[in-house]
C-alpha cells in the first residue's frame, strides 16, 4: 500500500505539448464568411482560468452585429436550403475531417481557454465534435427516411446559444444537425470559452461553405438575447441554465420561433447492494467529477442502499484520495480548473450552504495551485431531500449522498426534483435495471455505466431540463417542419 | 313530460358539480335554454389535475395493447349511443347532415388511434449503433399530465381528436370543452365511464377559456398544454406562462375534419424520448460480443 502511495506521489509532470498550436492575439466576429471587427469596436478578454492569464482579445458583439449576422442567415438561406442534399452533405464531412485533423490542437486550446483536463478535451470533447459533423453530414441526404410520410424542410434561420462546459462539442451538437437540414446559423459562444469556435470558424472559413450559411458572434448576454428577439430568427436551439431557458422560453412566446432547450440537471446516480461495486465506484467518480462537475448530466445526487452504505463511502473516500487536481494541460491530471471566477465563487457559497443546512463535508487533503480556480472534489454525507444542495444545481465538483431501502422509496427520491436530464442505475440484476430505468423521469438513463456521449445517442431532458433532443435521429426534428 | 338531462363536470370518474356552484346558460338559435352548465373554477380546475396526476401512474403502466383494446372499446359504446350525440349536435345547432358526419368521424377516429397504442413506439423509438461497448436504445414516453384547451366550433370531434392522442401514449389530461357547444363532451364523459378507462384519465371541464387558460398554463404539476382555439392573445399567455416549469406547450388550432389532422406526429407532441446505455462484455480478440 505504502508503494502504491508512494508512487503515485511521484509522479512526474506530463504536461500536453502546446507549441503547436495557432492563436491570434485578437478575434473579431465571423460574418457572412469574412471576419469582421465588432460595430462597439470593443474586446474582451478570454482568459486560462488554470492561471489567470489573458489568452487573446475577443470582439464583444452587440446587437447591432447580431442584426447584420442574422440578415447575412438569411440571406444565405435562399440557396442553402436549395443545394443538392448530397452536396450539404460533403461540405459536413469536409468540416469533420478538418476538425480531425487539426484535433490536437484544438483539444490543446479548449483545455487552456476552459480548464478541463487535456485527457478529456483529447479523448473526449473534440472526437466527438468531429465525430457529430460526420454522423449527421451523412444525413443530409436520408431526410425524407427520417420521418415516416413526411416531406421535412429547414425551418430557415436559427439561433443558437451555447454554454461554456463543452464549448466545442456544444457546437458541433447544434451546427450538424442544423446544417445537414439546409438551415443557416448565427451562433453565439459562451462568453467564457469562445476559442474553439472561433478556431472552428477558420474551419468553416477554409471548408469553403457559402457565405452567411454560419455566422460565429461572441459576445455577452445582451447578444444572445439580441438574437433571441430577432424577427428574422425562426428557430431557437438553447444549451445553458434552466433560468436562462424560462426567459427565453418567455421571450419568444406568440412568435411561432421554434425551441429547443438543453437545460440544467440534478442527476440521481443509484447504487444498488447487488451492484459491481468496484465499477459502480468508478462510475460515480466519473459520473461528478468529470469536467470539474460542469455537466448538465453530472451524477450529483449520490443514493447508496442503506445496508452498503458505509462501505461504499469508504472506498469513495479512498478513491479521492489519489485523484490528481492541478494543471489541465498536464495528461495525469484527473479535475482540471473551475471554468471562471464567476463559478468557483458560486461552488463555494454551495458550499457554505450545505455546511449552514448541517450536512457533514469530506474533503481531501489535495493541495491545490496558487494560481487558478480551484476546488477540491467535495461529498455531503448526512444530507436530505430538502437541503438546497440536493435540489438545486451546484455545476462543480461537489456530490451529495442519501442512502435508502427500498426501490420504490429510491425512485420517488430520486424523481422529486424539477429537472429530469439523466440517471445512473448500478446493479447486476437486469429486470430491476429496466423496472427503474422505466420510472425515473429522466431523458437519459445510464445503467452500470455513466456519462457516455454518442452522436446517434438522443440526449435531452423531461420536465425543466428542457425538451427537443440532440442526436440521433431525433435529433433533426427540431431542424425540420412538414 | 320529458326528463332533461342535467350536466356535469367529469372529474376523477366521478361526475360532481362544479365547486363553485356557478352556472352559464346554454340556448339554442331560439333563445330557448337547453342547459344549465357548469361554470368551472380554477379549484376545480386543480382537482382534476390531481385526479390526472393520480391516474398516470397506472395508466402508463398498462401494456401497449391494453390501452389499445380500451381506446377500441369507446368506439364500441360511442357507435352504440351515436343517435344520442347527433341529437345533441343537432340541438347545438347543426344540420342533420353535418351531425352524423362529425359521429362518424369521432368513431373512426377513437379505431384509427386504438391502432396506434402498440406502433408509434416501434416508428419513433430507435436502437442507437453507437461507437462505444454498449447496448444503447430510445424510446418513447409519456409526459405527464396534459391540459387542453379544445375546439370551440365543434362538440365532439375536436374534443375527441385532442384528447384520443394524448391517451394513446399513456397521458392523462384535462380538458376544456367548447363552451358554446359542450353538451357532447359530457355525454362522451358517460361513454369513457362505460369504457373500462381508469377514473382520472380524462377530465373534462366545462366553462371559459377567458377565466382558465391562465391557470390551465401556470400551474406547475401539469406537463403539456395543447390549445386547440385561435386566439393569439390567449396564445401568447398561455405560451408565457408555460415558461414557469418549461410546460410543453402546443397549438393544435386545426379543423378536426380533414383526415390529415389524424396522424402519429400528435401523440409524438406529448412523448419524450428516453435514451438507455448499458455496458456490452466483450469477449475474445475479435471483439465479438454478447
Amino acid at each position: 500500500m505504502s508503494k502504491i502511495k508512494k508512487t503515485f506521489a511521484s509522479y512526474d509532470a506530463a504536461p500536453e505539448n502546446t507549441s503547436h498550436i495557432d492563436l491570434k492575439a485578437q478575434y473579431d466576429l465571423f460574418i457572412n464568411g469574412k471576419f469582421v471587427k465588432p460595430q462597439s469596436k470593443q474586446y474582451y478578454d478570454t482568459i486560462n482560468p488554470a492561471t489567470e492569464k489573458k489568452i487573446a482579445s475577443i470582439a464583444k458583439g452587440n446587437e447591432k452585429d447580431i442584426d447584420v449576422a442574422v440578415k447575412s442567415a438569411n440571406k444565405a438561406f435562399e440557396s442553402w436550403s436549395k443545394t443538392e442534399p448530397k452536396e450539404r452533405a460533403k461540405y459536413i464531412y469536409r468540416i469533420a475531417r478538418m476538425i480531425q485533423e487539426r484535433a490536437r490542437e484544438f483539444a490543446v486550446i479548449e483545455t487552456m481557454n476552459g480548464g478541463k483536463p487535456i485527457r478529456e478535451s483529447r479523448d473526449i470533447d473534440i472526437p466527438l465534435a468531429a465525430n457529430h459533423f460526420f454522423y449527421y453530414a451523412g444525413w443530409a441526404d436520408k431526410l425524407d427516411y427520417a420521418f415516416p410520410n413526411r416531406k421535412p424542410k429547414p425551418v430557415g434561420v436559427v439561433g443558437q446559444i451555447i454554454p461554456w462546459n463543452f464549448p466545442l462539442l456544444m457546437a458541433a451538437w447544434k451546427l450538424a444537425p442544423a446544417l445537414a437540414t439546409g438551415n443557416t446559423v448565427v451562433l453565439k459562444p459562451a462568453e467564457s470559452t469562445p476559442l474553439t469556435a472561433l478556431k472552428l470558424a477558420e474551419i468553416i472559413q477554409e471548408s469553403g461553405l457559402p457565405d452567411g450559411v454560419v455566422q460565429i458572434v461572441t459576445g455577452f448576454g445582451d447578444a444572445g438575447a439580441a438574437l433571441v428577439n430577432h424577427p428574422l430568427v425562426n428557430k431557437i436551439a438553447f444549451t445553458g441554465s434552466t433560468e436562462v431557458g424560462k426567459y427565453i422560453q418567455k421571450a419568444v412566446a406568440g412568435s411561432n420561433k421554434k425551441v429547443t432547450l438543453e437545460l440544467g440537471g440534478k442527476a440521481a446516480n443509484i447504487i444498488f447492494d447487488d451492484a459491481p461495486i468496484d465499477q459502480a465506484l468508478e462510475g460515480i467518480v466519473n459520473g461528478i467529477f468529470f469536467n470539474q462537475g460542469h455537466v448538465c448530466c453530472a451524477g450529483s445526487r449520490l443514493f447508496v442502499q442503506e445496508n452498503i452504505a458505509d462501505k461504499v463511502i469508504q472506498k469513495l473516500k479512498d478513491r479521492m484520495k489519489t485523484l490528481i487536481i492541478g494543471d489541465p494541460m498536464d495528461k495525469n491530471t484527473d479535475i482540471g480548473a473551475i471554468n471562471s471566477k464567476e463559478q468557483l465563487l458560486k461552488i463555494n457559497n454551495y458550499i457554505k450552504i450545505g455546511l449552514a443546512e448541517g450536512a457533514e463535508m469530506y474533503q481531501t487533503n489535495c493541495a491545490l495551485p496558487s494560481q487558478g480556480y480551484f476546488c477540491k472534489p467535495t461529498l455531503f454525507l448526512h444530507t436530505a431531500q430538502s437541503h438546497r444542495i440536493v435540489q438545486e444545481e451546484i455545476f462543480g465538483p461537489v456530490l451529495t449522498i442519501q442512502t435508502f431501502r427500498t426501490i420504490e422509496e429510491v425512485i420517488e427520491k430520486a424523481n422529486n426534483i424539477p429537472y429530469g436530464l439523466s440517471a445512473g442505475v448500478w446493479t447486476d440484476k437486469g429486470s430491476k435495471i429496466f423496472n427503474l430505468t422505466t420510472k425515473l423521469r429522466a431523458g437519459v438513463v445510464w445503467a452500470n455505466t455513466y456519462n457516455k456521449f454518442d452522436p446517434t445517442s438522443p440526449f435531452g431532458g423531461y420536465q425543466e431540463s428542457g425538451f427537443g433532443r440532440e442526436g440521433g435521429v431525433h435529433g433533426l426534428l427540431p431542424y425540420v417542419h412538414f | 313530460m320529458e326528463i332533461l338531462k342535467t350536466y356535469k363536470l367529469f372529474i376523477g370518474g366521478a361526475f360532481p358539480r362544479t365547486e363553485s356552484g356557478r352556472y352559464y346558460k346554454l340556448e339554442n338559435k331560439q333563445k330557448q335554454v337547453i342547459a344549465n352548465m357548469c361554470l368551472s373554477s380554477r379549484k376545480d380546475f386543480r382537482n382534476a389535475v390531481v385526479a390526472a396526476r393520480k391516474a398516470v401512474e397506472g395508466w402508463s403502466g398498462r401494456a401497449a395493447f391494453n390501452r389499445g383494446q380500451i381506446l377500441y372499446r369507446i368506439a364500441e359504446i360511442l357507435e352504440g349511443r351515436k343517435a344520442q350525440f347527433v341529437a345533441e349536435l343537432l340541438l347545438q345547432g347543426s344540420t342533420k347532415s353535418s351531425a352524423e358526419k362529425e359521429v362518424r368521424l369521432a368513431i373512426d377516429r377513437c379505431v384509427y388511434y386504438s391502432g396506434w397504442c402498440d406502433k408509434y413506439q416501434q416508428l419513433f423509438g430507435s436502437v442507437n449503433p453507437v461507437a462505444t461497448s454498449h447496448f444503447n436504445f430510445s424510446v418513447p414516453e409519456p409526459t405527464g399530465v396534459v391540459c387542453v384547451i379544445a375546439d370551440e366550433n365543434t362538440s365532439l370531434l375536436g374534443l375527441i381528436s385532442a384528447i384520443l392522442p394524448i391517451i394513446v401514449g399513456g397521458n392523462t389530461c384535462v380538458v376544456l370543452a367548447s363552451e358554446s357547444k359542450p353538451l357532447c363532451s359530457i355525454t362522451f364523459a358517460e361513454v369513457l365511464a362505460t369504457s373500462d378507462l381508469a377514473a382520472g384519465v380524462v377530465n373534462i371541464l366545462t366553462g371559459t377559456s377567458k377565466e382558465l387558460h391562465t391557470h390551465f398554463a401556470s400551474h406547475m404539476d401539469v406537463n403539456a398544454i395543447i390549445y386547440c382555439r385561435e386566439n393569439a392573445a390567449e396564445i401568447k399567455a398561455i405560451a408565457e406562462l408555460s415558461s414557469m416549469n418549461v410546460k410543453r406547450s402546443f397549438v393544435w388550432n386545426k379543423d378536426w375534419f380533414k383526415a390529415e389532422n389524424e396522424n402519429p406526429y400528435l401523440i409524438m407532441d406529448v412523448q419524450e424520448i428516453k435514451t438507455t446505455w448499458h455496458p456490452i462484455e466483450n469477449i475474445g480478440v475479435s471483439g465479438a460480443k454478447y
